[in-house]
């Protein structure tokens, strides 16, 4: 699979890291030449292209139009959103992936049509979960302690 | 009517103060306090501190109730997405966005947004009227997709001395007018015959523009023997 990826921060560097170990071909774009020494190992084998993904010549540069694949994950909402819909409707990549903070934005862009991830609604899902998680360990906890002493 | 501008920059100031001044109900969202306090002092009680892109933000100010929301901060994205919440989310009948960058043209109105201004396009398109060689001038961008063009016919076109009925013109395109080299305007029928000169106003659509100017300026293809 041909992959591009719009944002080479954190997210977009593990993803990239994992897809390109995978044996994908990948393209991670950043508007931030420096992004590229932070977080993405020295034995990534993938392009690095330096420029903006609501650019439609950079896009291209980076290999949008033979793409199976695009995804957005800068720190910006609204700039996940056009480069997403560039992708989709102007490149007719077939999956695009948009990272959207804002819970709200990411409902109203699911509803066009968008594939949409909130980190927000996710994270807060997972750590109240995980709270609930806690609470019925530390319940079950004082029946299940003594059970190896009473067996032994 | 209710007219809500996203970006108190110096656009949006200008807008907002010239349609104060027509007696429109105004109100600019702004992000940079400073600027907030700016339209404040100078054009009365129509500024909010925010962004215009939160739909939380367009619920309190009434997107809802809006006649027209402009966008016209100077980044693209969130010209784009302002309009786009208030047009899924509130119904507002017309959004009109600023472009900084004339490529977006083409996905912002694939993405529903009406009408699209570009400061870029606007002096280009005076240039290309002191431009002589330019063979398509975009005049006007209409609702819809459409847009009325100005086209000069050169010498040595397919079109010269062809009835309008025998161009092939891309579907959806009518030619309104013509001003011939003498200056003469007049209202063509489908027998007029074009000429080198003629300067032809039409209305397309904006994908068709290139196309359409192909139909009038192309020389004929070469003959093969």
């Amino acid at each position: 699979m041909k992959v591009v990826i719009m944002g080479c921060g954190r997210v977009g560097s593990e993803l990239a890291k994992t897809l390109d170990e995978e044996g994908h071909q990948v393209s991670i774009m950043d508007i931030n030449a420096h992004q590229f020494t932070r977080f993405l190992p020295e034995t990534f084998s993938g392009r690095k292209i330096t420029g903006n993904g609501i650019d439609q010549d950079a896009l291209r540069r980076a290999g949008i139009e033979e793409a199976d694949a695009f995804v957005a994950v800068t720190p910006g909402d609204n700039r996940n959103v056009m480069a997403c819909q560039i992708a989709k409707h102007i490149f007719d990549v077939e999956r695009v992936v948009c990272r959207i903070y804002d819970p709200i934005r990411e409902e109203m862009y699911h509803g066009l049509g968008l594939r949409t991830i909130s980190p927000t609604k996710v994270g807060a899902r997972l750590i109240r979960e995980a709270l609930d998680a806690e609470e019925t360990e530390t319940a079950a906890e004082p029946e299940n302690a003594p059970a190896p002493e009473t067996a032994g | 009517m209710y007219i809500i501008i996203v970006g108190g920059g110096k656009v949006g100031y200008y807008l907002a103060k010239e349609l104060v001044e027509a007696d429109h109900e105004v109100l600019v969202i702004e992000l940079d306090p400073v600027r907030c306090a700016e339209i404040t002092e100078t054009l009365g009680d129509i500024a909010l501190r925010g962004d215009g892109c939160e739909v939380a933000i367009q619920e309190k100010i009434g997107s809802g109730r809006a006649d027209l929301f402009l966008a016209v901060t100077g980044d693209d994205e969130d010209n784009l997405v302002a309009c786009q919440v208030a047009r899924h989310i509130f119904n507002v009948p017309r959004t009109v966005a600023r472009i900084n960058d004339p490529k977006n043209e083409l996905i912002f109105r694939k993405l529903g947004i009406d009408l699209t201004v570009s400061a870029t396009s606007a002096i280009m398109a005076h240039i290309e009227q002191e431009l002589p060689s330019h063979p398509l001038i975009p005049l006007l961008q209409l609702r819809s997709g459409f847009e009325i063009v100005e086209v000069k016919v050169p010498e040595g076109a397919a079109a010269v001395d062809m009835p309008i009925k025998d161009v092939r013109l891309p579907n959806q395109s009518l030619i309104w007018g013509i001003v011939d080299a003498d200056g003469n305007p007049k209202a063509p029928t489908a027998d007029t015959i074009l000429h080198a000169g003629d300067e032809v106003v039409a209305v397309t659509r904006l994908e068709s523009e290139e196309a359409f100017r192909n139909a009038l300026t192309a020389p004929p293809p070469e003959r093969s023997f």
